[in-house]
């Protein structure tokens, strides 16, 4: 019996992924061999990269204030308080800056897509699409997904600079490290490949999220609750997509961009 | 011009079409009338491949649509506008965008071209100035006119209309029966009517076929279903529901 029951959910999860795969795919196809339109790409990048920029950069001050505040309180007593720099800095490279952005996205852009896919959806609007003779995919999921490629690797470095001057004004400021210290410790533990690890883990979490939300829109069920529903599970799958994701990426990415010098 | 051949459709348990034939000449419009869940509206949409049958066939200009993926379709669309129950606006688009839409997508970049063939489309369906009104602020009976506007501006060779009088007050539900009819004479537009106003169908329709349990139980002229004397299509007519109090 209980077999059974796990059985039936990886079968579903199966499918679901399946699903999703195949929307991505889709997406990728439509990508090369259907003309793209521009100004729905930069109209999305203005919501997904411009109007999101306020709470990146908001998450990524404050958790790169206490972040820092909590370093230096336990490294402190060790005499190790200039090293704050360089665990603020690659700490937000490396992980806070790509999950908190990815998770905020999943939150704030992946809500609204799937919402606006799945109202479409049940008011026959994407019937009216393809009845027109558009491809959804090509209209309402290939813009989506430039804007996120191209926008969540550019959050994810705003979100990460953020923390890091956060953590300077905590440090240097509030702390009194001395700064030449905190600035000298940062540029010599953290390096470029950080950086490249951060924007890789951005670009794979703005497709986790896009994929998931669009998905989700896209097999709304009918009425209120349905159209209520999506979004809830588009957070909800996105947001954990984004944290599962990010450990299997960071262990593989370690062994092509390895931590520290 | 459209042929539908042993079409059968299960959706879950239910079995919504079980056998549906019908052929619709170029320029002749059918009125396919029926009771409300009864599997009209899912038969219009077999046509343009928005929903894929269980087994049967269905022909557009000899083409079987049956098995066209999604982008194959496109070409088979592009004969074809359709009027949708619920009109079916993009409600982030105001009148003009909405019917500029088919026209940007079909790669007309002449801006004046578009706006006077939007103008053009509007004033057919009576609503000549609306154009920078948001869907929203439109009455039911002014969408469904948008919605014939956006589905007839490419001029398209036939148009599907899905239950075009359902929920208008009489006097719009008139004005709709007599604008497809001058869409019919103006353009000689094929047309396939899915509605259960009977007065609706014997104003527009030159044949009707009556879809009963699944299968296509009358298909005649507009006259004969009138004249019909079998109780069935008697108590359609008539609205009797044979219950008492």
């Amino acid at each position: 019996m209980l077999i059974e029951k796990i059985g039936e959910g990886l079968l579903k999860f199966l499918h679901y992924l399946g699903e999703v795969v195949l929307l991505a795919w889709d997406t990728v196809v439509s990508i090369f061999t259907a003309p793209i339109r521009w100004r729905l790409v930069l109209n999305q990048m203005q919501e997904v990269g411009y109007r999101s920029q306020l709470v990146v950069l908001v998450t990524g001050g404050f958790t790169g204030a206490v972040f820092a505040a909590q370093t230096y309180f336990q490294f402190a007593r060790l005499g190790m308080g200039s090293a704050v720099g360089a665990v603020v800095a690659v700490s937000m490279f490396r992980e806070l800056g790509p999950v908190l952005t990815g998770l905020m996205l999943a939150g704030r852009v992946g809500a609204a897509m799937s919402a606006e896919i799945g109202t479409m959806k049940v008011t026959e609007q994407i019937d009216g699409l393809r009845a027109l003779g558009v491809y959804p995919v090509d209209y309402l999921v290939v813009p989506r997904a430039l804007a996120m490629m191209l926008s969540t690797p550019l959050l994810v470095a705003e979100c990460a600079g953020m923390g890091i001057l956060a953590g300077y004004f905590v440090g240097v400021v509030m702390m009194d490290i001395p700064g030449a210290y905190f600035v000298d410790n940062m540029l010599k533990f953290t390096g470029i490949r950080d950086i490249e690890m951060a924007l890789v883990k951005g670009f794979v979490f703005s497709l986790l999220i896009v994929f998931i939300s669009c998905h989700q829109g896209q097999n709304a069920r009918e009425g209120a609750v349905g159209v209520g529903r999506a979004p809830t599970e588009a957070v909800v799958i996105g947001s954990l997509a984004v944290l599962v994701t990010n450990f299997f990426l960071t262990m593989l990415l370690n062994a092509f961009i390895p931590a520290g010098v | 011009m459209i042929s539908i051949r042993n079409l059968y459709k299960t959706i879950g348990p239910q079995r919504i079409l079980q056998g549906v034939d019908l052929e619709v000449d170029a320029g002749e419009t059918v009125v396919v009338v029926g009771r409300s869940g009864g599997g009209k509206s899912v038969l219009l949409k077999h046509i343009i491949g928005l929903m894929k049958p269980t087994s049967g066939d269905v022909c557009v200009d000899d083409e079987s649509v049956v098995g066209l993926s999604e982008r194959e379709l496109v070409r088979i669309r592009k004969k074809i506008g359709i009027l949708f129950q619920s009109g079916a606006l993009f409600d982030s688009m105001t009148v003009e965008e909405n019917l500029a839409f088919p026209l940007r997508e079909a790669g007309e970049k002449d801006e004046n071209i578009i706006a006077g063939k939007v103008a053009e489309v509007l004033e057919v369906v009576n609503l000549a100035g609306q154009q920078n009104k948001m869907p929203e602020s439109l009455s039911g009976g002014m969408r469904k006119r948008v919605g014939l506007a956006r589905a007839i501006i490419s001029y398209p060779r036939c148009v599907l209309y899905d239950e075009p009088t359902t929920g208008l007050d009489p006097i719009a539900a008139d004005s709709i029966n007599h604008l497809i009819r001058r869409l019919q004479k103006k353009f000689q537009i094929t047309s396939i009517v899915v509605t259960h106003d009977m007065k609706s169908a014997f104003h527009v329709g030159d044949r009707i076929a009556y879809l009963h349990a699944g299968k296509l139980y009358f298909t005649g002229t507009t006259e004969d279903f009138a004249a019909s004397t079998d109780p069935l299509i008697r108590d359609f007519v008539e609205g009797r529901s044979r219950e008492t109090e």
